[in-house]
């Protein structure tokens, strides 16, 4: 190998470092380090300008490695990457010193920030020194992509993916594709029917060419990394043959027997063996084992003896269904947050204390009352109350906001006095109207005569007496009066808190997805990287990401797709050449390494007994690396030479 | 026009006194609907905290020495302010700083505890005459168990019988116990609550070194206030020792067989959940445990119990406050026992007790029900 000629370049970033660090000394301290050729300061390394300095360099002076002490290598460490590249450096033989994040950003006190600058350099310097050549690999991607959740937004990602030509696996445990979508009356903030703007959408999906739609199915297994995804799916036993049903619907009419309804949120009823709703999609109905009186005692089967086709099937089992794709969306969406817990609001202990979903039902004209709204007696409700925030900004139940509960609360006002005569009160803290249209729509409600309470509710009672004895009583401060009032009225709407879904956690294992601290799963860089995960290949989309409108989870959707098209397109991706590497001589075969790695980048080769490093799903973290007991494994640009040098060039 | 400009002095005056939580308040109310006051007069807790904000706190109202501490706000309170501190913190400008008056009766009250060891102004060495006529030892190094009654107990003619009962049982039982009478003083819980922390902190310091010289590890109490002072507030002050309450110690003995039940006792009960050993330390169970095995007793649930139970109204220094009539919190707890036909208000707890003997004798149901401290219903059926 050559001399190592070093080019070192300190930044100022403006005067984000120059206005903490001493730049002139830290370059200075470089220029007597050894193996170093060059060392400048530059008003913005970064630029057009910064960058030409430093290839300028390369050519005149016969540098052969460099380093720029300047921002987190998160932000330009690809950008000074490519500027050695198109140099003819070795991307591998650069370094960089965060002297920003790490170093100006954290302290007043000039003299220890140069001080600390110039030991972070001193370390880049000497471990660049050691640093070697890698070459990046590249694998190729498979064009076909899985969608897990048919709500909006995956459906969206579904279709704009299959429009682009490419073939969509879609994945949905209901046995209908829709999402909470589906179950919503009217949609904020236009009031356009749910169903009218989602039923159209569904079909598409339905009928798609090249979507390959599984409902009541469940991925079980994921193996592989971007490109190259194996998955295994589990079709969940329908009892029905979907090829022979053609959807005539004579097995739910004729079926004896009922259950609670899912999609009318418990309020209403449906038979044992159906299809969710009317416009399901696929319009195949699944019989509820759990419920179905044949399953139980061994008796019935009215539905086979009705069915013309011959469709119903109670020997069928449930399939596992293998695919390989290239990319995966997440769309698995949110749940919503039972109140029960907060006793004070009487939620299942009072009569019409029902949830928003629970509303929802029961205004649409396809729920279980046909839209009327109704107390439990039948009654219509003189005067309904609904509660903001319930389980949401509470650090007992969800410390953060909901983002749609202040908008659907708007729209129950609008619902109800479109079809009844009542009085409407909103409880709520903050009016939060962010969107497009929102805050008119705010204008729009509080025109149509609603009455705004501000403060959080504090109970729910039925203490109510004399002449409103049989009634609810809501109290709270209307902190706006600064005295507690107390609302009689007749039924109670919580606006409850959309949670993450009550297998997030298991989710996010299956496909090694994070969860952020509110327990939705996590994008890769909450501004600039919103739909990708530190799984490469992995998109959310929606709700699973975090509470939001149907515009928003339809955007995510969409850009989700977008990714996934954009490395459909590239064909290929380069990988990390920073990998862990196993000396098979060394290897015990404990395993250890496999344990340890978050990223299943290990597996164990039963012929050869030693453990294997995947490159493609090793990320270099190291942990192996560390959990080695016999020191069988080094990481490629973090060998111990270098990282020994790193030490000891910011010790001296 | 009145305008108002936002006081920064006074906030941090607030903040130093150990208001910091009030910058956590985001304004919403739930406190003030939660708070039992409201039941009675108007109080509106979410007020004072933005007062405290901006520095605008009236500290000659009434309203700053008006909060029992009972905890309900704190445990509904969706940003997790401990409400409590901002209450304390303000009454500590006013009884440290000075910036207005102390009520008299709480004046003097810490102003006896400070001076006598006991709220009531009496001479200490009177603190161990309600065990005079019994056979009950003095502590000493090795003894097991150091029963401390709290001050009402002590000196209060008819609120004695707690500590009676509660000594009568540990002797039928054969526990090894031992007071330690003059050298007791008050826990100091209801002192801090009020804003005088340095009176606070003396009598922390004092009790650690008596109960340290005297060799002693564990302390039951009759008193929830004892029990948060000693388990969650003396190890601040290096003070660390097992900390039990009677009914938590009474579960125990019952379990373990060591007292037998031989009457019955056939009463309805309702239990009147104390606010610090509920809501403050989450001890719901061991009282209810200890009344249901009691034969022949039918325990009842006031209408707002556990979590949700409301307050005597003695927290917080009230107890040594008038509160006026029509105004006080035991009155509506014990008509909602009386209009369940409860035969016993039991209590674990010489505020409730004191509160609510008092609520009997005004409102003239002395023929109609009985207040029980839970060690007295298990003396009675053992
Ligand atoms: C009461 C209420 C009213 C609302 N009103 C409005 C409104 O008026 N306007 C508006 O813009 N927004 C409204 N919203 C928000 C709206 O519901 C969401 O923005 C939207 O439904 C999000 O869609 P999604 O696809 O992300 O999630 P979801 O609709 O939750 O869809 C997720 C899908 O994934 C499936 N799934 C979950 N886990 C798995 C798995 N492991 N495997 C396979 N499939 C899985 C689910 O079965 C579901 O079909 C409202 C929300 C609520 C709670």
């Amino acid at each position: 190998m050559r001399e190592p000629r070093i080019g070192v370049y300190v930044c100022h970033c403006g005067s984000n470092i120059a206005g903490t660090v001493d730049v002139e000394e830290v370059v200075g301290s470089a220029r007597d380090l050894d193996g170093v050729a060059v060392a400048r300061d530059y008003k913005f390394c970064c630029s057009d300008p910064g960058q030409d300095m430093i290839r300028a360099d390369i050519a005149k002076l016969g540098l052969n490695r460099i380093v720029v002490a300047a921002c987190s290598p998160t932000m330009h460490e690809v950008t000074f990457r490519r500027v050695c590249q198109d140099s003819g450096i070795n991307p591998y033989l650069f370094e960089m010193a965060n002297i920003r994040e790490q170093c100006s950003w954290v302290t007043e006190d000039k003299g220890k920030a140069t001080e600390k600058a110039k030991s972070l350099l001193g370390a880049a310097v000497r471990r660049v020194f050691y640093q070697q050549p890698l070459e990046t690999r590249k694998v190729s991607i498979n064009p076909s992509a899985l969608v897990v959740g048919g709500g909006i937004a995956g459906i969206q990602a579904a279709l704009k993916i299959a429009d682009a030509g490419y073939k969509v696996y879609l994945v949905e445990r209901e046995p209908t594709i829709g999402g909470h979508m589906a179950q919503l009356d009217k949609t904020f903030p236009t009031l356009d029917c749910s169903s009218c703007i989602l039923t159209p959408k569904m079909t598409l999906v339905g009928s798609h060419p090249n979507i390959e739609l599984m409902t009541y199915s469940e991925v079980d297994e994921v193996s592989g990394y971007i490109g190259n995804f194996k998955v295994k799916i589990r079709k969940k036993a329908r009892f029905v043959d979907e090829k022979k049903c053609n959807g005539c619907g004579i097995c739910q009419e004729k079926c004896p027997f009922k259950a609670d309804s899912e999609f009318d949120a418990g309020m209403g009823k449906r038979k044992v063996i159906y299809t969710p709703f009317a416009q399901a999609v696929p319009n195949i109905p699944v019989i509820d084992r759990e419920h179905c009186v044949y399953f139980l005692k061994g008796k019935c089967r009215a539905c086979e003896r009705f069915c013309e086709v011959g469709a119903i099937d109670f020997e069928q089992e449930d399939r596992i269904v293998e695919v390989e794709v290239g990319t995966i969306i997440l769309a698995t969406g949110y749940g919503v947050f039972d109140p029960t817990p907060i006793y004070q609001y009487g939620y299942k202990r009072l009569d019409n204390v029902i949830t928003s979903l629970e509303f929802e039902r029961l205004v649409s004209s396809t729920g279980p009352t046909d839209g009327k709204i109704v107390l439990k007696d039948g009654s219509a409700p003189r005067s309904i109350a609904i509660i903001h925030c319930v389980g949401s900004r509470d650090k007992n139940y969800h410390e953060y906001c909901s983002n749609v509960c202040c908008m659907y609360s708007l729209k129950y006002s609008h619902l109800i006095k479109e079809k009844i005569d009542a009085v409407v009160y909103q409880l709520y803290i903050d009016m939060r109207c962010f969107g497009k249209g929102y805050e008119e729509f705010y204008k729009r409600l509080s025109e149509e005569g609603v009455f705004f309470v501000r403060g959080k509710v504090s109970e729910v009672t039925d203490e109510a007496v004399n002449e409103e004895e049989g009634r609810l009583t809501v109290v709270a401060e209307d902190t706006l009066l600064g005295s507690i009032i107390k609302l009689p009225v007749d039924m109670v709407i919580l606006s409850c808190a959309l949670e993450p879904q009550p297998d997030a956690e298991a989710i996010g294992r299956l496909f090694n997805v994070s969860r952020s601290a509110d327990g939705f799963f996590m994008e890769k860089h909450s501004k600039l990287d919103p739909v990708a995960t530190m799984s490469d290949g992995i998109f959310l989309a929606g709700c699973c990401q975090g509470p939001k409108d149907i515009p928003h989870a339809v955007a995510q959707g969409l850009s989700a797709a977008g990714e996934a098209l954009s490395l459909i397109s590239k064909g290929e991706v380069e990988i990390e050449a920073a990998t862990a590497v196993i000396d098979e001589r060394i290897c015990s075969a404990c395993q250890i390494c496999k344990l340890v790695c978050p990223y299943s980048a290990i597996s164990f080769d039963e012929e050869k007994v030693v453990c294997q490093v995947n490159e493609a799903l090793c990320k270099g973290c190291g942990a192996c690396v560390g959990g080695c007991p016999g020191d069988a494994i080094s990481l490629n640009h973090f060998t111990n030479e270098q990282i020994l040098a790193q030490m000891e060039g910011m010790l001296l | 026009m009145e305008t108002l400009t936002p006081f920064k002095e006074a906030v941090d005056v607030v903040l130093e006194a150990g208001g910091e939580p009030l910058r956590t308040c985001y304004q919403c109310g739930l406190c003030s609907g939660t708070c039992p006051w409201n039941l009675v007069r108007s109080f509106i807790v979410r007020r004072i905290i933005h007062q405290a904000q901006l520095g605008l706190v009236d500290f000659e109202s009434e309203e700053v020495w008006q909060c029992a501490t009972c905890g309900a706000c704190v445990k509904r309170c969706p940003r997790g302010v401990e409400i409590i501190d901002i209450m304390r913190a303000l009454r500590k400008v006013i009884a440290e700083v000075g910036v207005a008056k102390v009520p008299d009766s709480l004046r003097i009250s810490v102003k006896n505890i400070s001076s006598l060891g006991n709220p009531q102004g009496e001479a200490p060495e009177k603190r161990g005459d309600w065990a005079k006529d019994r056979d009950i030892r003095t502590f000493t190094e090795g003894t097991d168990l150091l029963y401390l009654s709290c001050c009402v107990p002590a000196y209060d003619g008819k609120i004695r019988r707690i500590a009676l009962a509660t000594t009568d049982i540990l002797n039928k039982a054969g526990i090894g116990f031992g007071i330690l009478g003059e050298n007791e003083s008050c826990c100091g819980e209801s002192v801090r609550k009020s804003g005088s922390e340095t009176v606070f902190q003396s009598l922390a310091e004092s009790n650690i070194e008596t109960f340290t010289k005297n060799g002693v590890e564990r302390i039951m109490v009759s008193s929830p206030h004892c029990y948060h002072s000693f388990k969650n507030e003396y190890p601040e002050f290096g003070g660390k020792f097992e900390v039990i309450h009677s009914t938590q110690y009474l579960w125990e003995l019952i379990k373990e067989k060591k007292i037998e039940f031989k009457r019955e006792l056939n009463k309805k009960v309702a239990y009147s959940d104390p606010c610090y050993l509920g809501r403050h330390n989450d001890i719901y169970d061991a009282p209810r445990d200890v009344l249901k095995s009691i034969p022949g007793l039918e325990l009842m649930e006031l209408p707002d119990s556990h979590e949700q139970a409301v307050c005597c109204g003695g927290g917080g220094g009230r107890i040594w406050m008038d509160t006026p009539k029509g105004e006080r919190f035991s009155d509506l707890r014990l008509e909602q026992a009386l209009e369940m036909g409860a035969d016993v208000l039991a209590v674990a707890c010489p505020y409730c007790m004191l509160n609510f003997d008092d609520s009997v004798l005004t409102m003239s149901k002395e023929s109609l029900i009985e207040i029980k401290d839970v060690a007295e219903l298990v003396q009675e059926a053992i």
